[in-house]
């Protein structure tokens, strides 16, 4: 075991992927001999060359749709985009190309992509360094979306997502990227896609998080503890596909969830996990599910903390349902 | 060019230095957060270019090194400084931040952090103009050379020049896309040329000497308001600080470095009117002294003491005001 941040996750879990599969490439803006603007990739241009860790222009329709032509072709591509705010010019490379290759081709075809991005805000960075995008890439069927919240489910789902036959959107919560430190295998190991599990356990409420607002759930949880209120979290790490069963099994013991994201409320994933625990867990809700959210505005610069959802909005929503 | 308009432009040139080394202090005293993406070296690209256009009268919009252009169209310092603090008396009452500067009053169309994104804006803009007939009126956009990768660059290039549209685009090639050289991503180092594909007339000058920056810009800004067609002028330039606060400027090389400073804008012009006595040095303090008075005693104080935004306004700009259809935050 080696003590980590996320950035180090990452780029032990670049380096293993390297390592061990010559058809993995990584690039991606200032990836290759900057190291990229986290630092996530740094070191590895040094060790396995400008072939396979490479520089590429500020052009991210090109840098996707590059990536999707090695994948048909048989490579495994996790390229890098900058930031998930930068993500949009290849929006239409991700929905209209990579999500479909499988299902146009009958399942002769597969499109084997990682893409790695940071996401969300934190860090004063404004309308084009803040956002959570995860909503749209959840609602284009045939794309797995995958969020780790700290270096041990970063490493071991960054793995999991080369692996995996399918493309993967792994978003990166760069709030804390550094912040958060753990212990983690320095070997090559995998986490489940696919699997949600119980962060930690509690009989009175659940609350359903995922990135970096798994670290503002833990503190909520810690809060209401002190009130004689027990918590249960679910990180949900990856929200396509869904471990539906892991989310409906807590809630049929509480009773009661407040689902978190950052990402506006309106369509945000927070609505679909809604509705799923609607249709299957009605009748064991004693309450409203309520949602902790970013607001229906533009990421906000001076009153990002006004918008962002922290452990004292998850304490009241939790408070609020306890006391429905 | 008279010592007097030299004398001004090195005023111009000197408040763009000292007000961007003044944000770098506030940014280490955390009073401007998120990124700061700094302009010391390229002061001669926007302050010339605006000084052969129309400032506040012409329509600019530029990327997100932002603020000299915001000031070079006019607008007020210390708005612009409090924009970057925050406060709701900044540009964009705290709203944007450093990269997204914002100045309707003065035609200043906003600052992106989108790299690429404003291209077609300014083409917009430029058809507005032309279908209004507005024949004494042009857009100008200002980018970087590494936005020139970005698929708009070609898809905006194509429009105005089929449409015929009255902009100017200034690329600011100072060689490095945050730490990627132009060597690395981009097949044609002379960016001037990538325009002749669509038959746009296009130019390259040196950045750094203000007075062939405003020469070449005045041919620039001449043909777009008179034959109402678009242009493409390349001005080689440098930026002597890291891309942002955060860069540690490894992938640039010490001796490259020291090369461009000996070709810094304003000790170019200095040494000119120095040479012809229109300058001594004690005259040259005087002059600092009074900018960086003028940052100390008006700007920087304006900002610090300006309110932060309300509260409850977060929601206030999102649709037209009072949209109730605006949720989200706490339940």
């Amino acid at each position: 075991m080696a003590n980590m941040n996320i950035i180090g996750a990452v780029n032990s879990a670049l380096d293993l992927a390297l390592g061990a599969d010559e058809d993995v490439f990584v690039f991606g803006e200032d990836v290759g001999k900057f190291g990229g603007v986290f630092r996530a990739t740094d070191g590895l241009q040094d060790k396995y060359g400008e072939g396979r860790v490479f520089d590429t222009p500020l052009s991210e329709a090109g840098i996707i749709g590059t990536a999707i032509g090695m994948a048909i072709y048989g490579l495994k591509p996790v390229p890098e985009i900058q930031f998930s705010d930068f993500i949009f010019p290849a929006f239409d490379q991700i929905v209209n190309e990579m999500a479909k290759f499988r299902y146009r081709s009958g399942g002769q075809y597969t499109c084997p992509i990682t893409i790695r991005t940071p996401y969300g805000g934190g860090i004063r960075g404004g309308h084009y360094h803040s956002q959570s995008p995860e909503a749209y890439f959840a609602h284009t069927a045939g794309l797995k979306v995958v969020i780790p919240s700290d270096p041990y489910t970063t490493k071991g789902l960054l793995l999991a997502s080369i692996d995996d036959p399918d493309p993967v959107i792994f978003l990166e919560p760069k709030r804390v990227y550094r912040a958060s430190k753990g212990e983690v295998p320095e070997g090559h190991y995998t986490l489940p896609l696919g699997k949600c599990t119980i962060d930690r356990e509690g009989t009175d409420v659940t609350i359903v998080a995922y990135g970096a607002l798994l670290h503002e759930a833990r503190k909520a949880a810690d809060l209401l503890a002190e009130n004689d209120v027990s918590a249960e979290i679910v990180d949900v790490r990856t929200l396509v596909p869904l471990d539906e069963e892991t989310i409906l099994e807590s809630v049929r013991k509480t009773g009661r969830v407040v689902i978190c994201h950052e990402a506006a409320r309106t369509c945000g994933f927070g609505g679909e996990l809604a509705a799923v625990i609607s249709e299957k867990a009605l009748l064991h809700l004693e309450a409203p599910i309520l949602r902790v959210t970013g607001y229906d505005t533009p990421f906000p610069y001076t009153l990002e903390q006004q918008y962002l959802p922290d452990a004292f909005k998850i304490f009241e929503a939790c408070e609020t349902t306890v006391d429905f | 060019m008279d010592d007097t308009l030299r004398l001004s432009l090195l005023k111009q040139m000197v408040y763009a230095r000292r007000f961007e080394e003044r944000c770098y202090e506030a940014y280490v005293e955390r009073k401007i957060g998120g990124f700061l993406h700094l302009y010391p070296g390229q002061e001669a690209c926007a302050v010339g270019v605006m000084t052969a256009a129309r400032p506040g009268h012409d329509y600019v919009i530029t990327g997100y090194r932002d603020h000299v252009h915001a000031i070079a169209c006019g607008s007020e310092p210390k708005e612009v400084m409090a924009e970057l603090f925050g406060k709701a008396t900044g540009s964009s009452k705290g709203f944007g931040g450093s990269m997204h500067i914002f100045d309707t009053d003065k035609r200043f169309m906003g600052g992106y952090a989108i790299v690429g994104g404003p291209f077609p804006l300014a083409a917009g803009m430029a058809m507005a103009l032309k279908h209004q007939g507005r024949d004494d009126t042009i857009a100008i956009c200002f980018l970087g050379d590494a936005a020139n990768n970005q698929g708009t660059f070609h898809e905006t290039m194509n429009m105005a020049a089929v449409w015929d549209l009255p902009v100017l685009f200034v690329c600011e090639n100072n060689l490095y896309g945050i730490g990627t050289s132009i060597e690395r991503s981009t097949a044609v180092l002379d960016q001037y040329k990538r325009v002749q594909a669509y038959d746009i007339p296009s130019a390259v000058c040196d950045g750094q000497d203000i007075e062939t920056v405003i020469a070449a810009s005045q041919v620039a800004v001449d043909h777009v308001r008179n034959e109402r067609k678009p242009y493409f002028l390349e001005l080689k330039t440098y930026r002597f600080r890291g891309h942002s606060m955060s860069d540690g400027g490894k992938y640039r090389t010490k001796e490259e470095q020291a090369e461009w400073k000996k070709r810094d804008p304003i000790r170019i012009l200095r040494d000119r009117l120095t040479a012809s006595d229109a300058l001594t040095d004690q005259s040259y303090k005087t002059m600092d002294r009074e900018v960086m008075r003028e940052i100390e005693e008006v700007v920087v104080p304006f900002a610090e003491n300006s309110p932060e935004p309300d509260v409850a306004d977060v929601a206030k700009y999102v649709l037209a005001t009072g949209d109730p259809w605006v949720r989200g935050g706490s339940v």
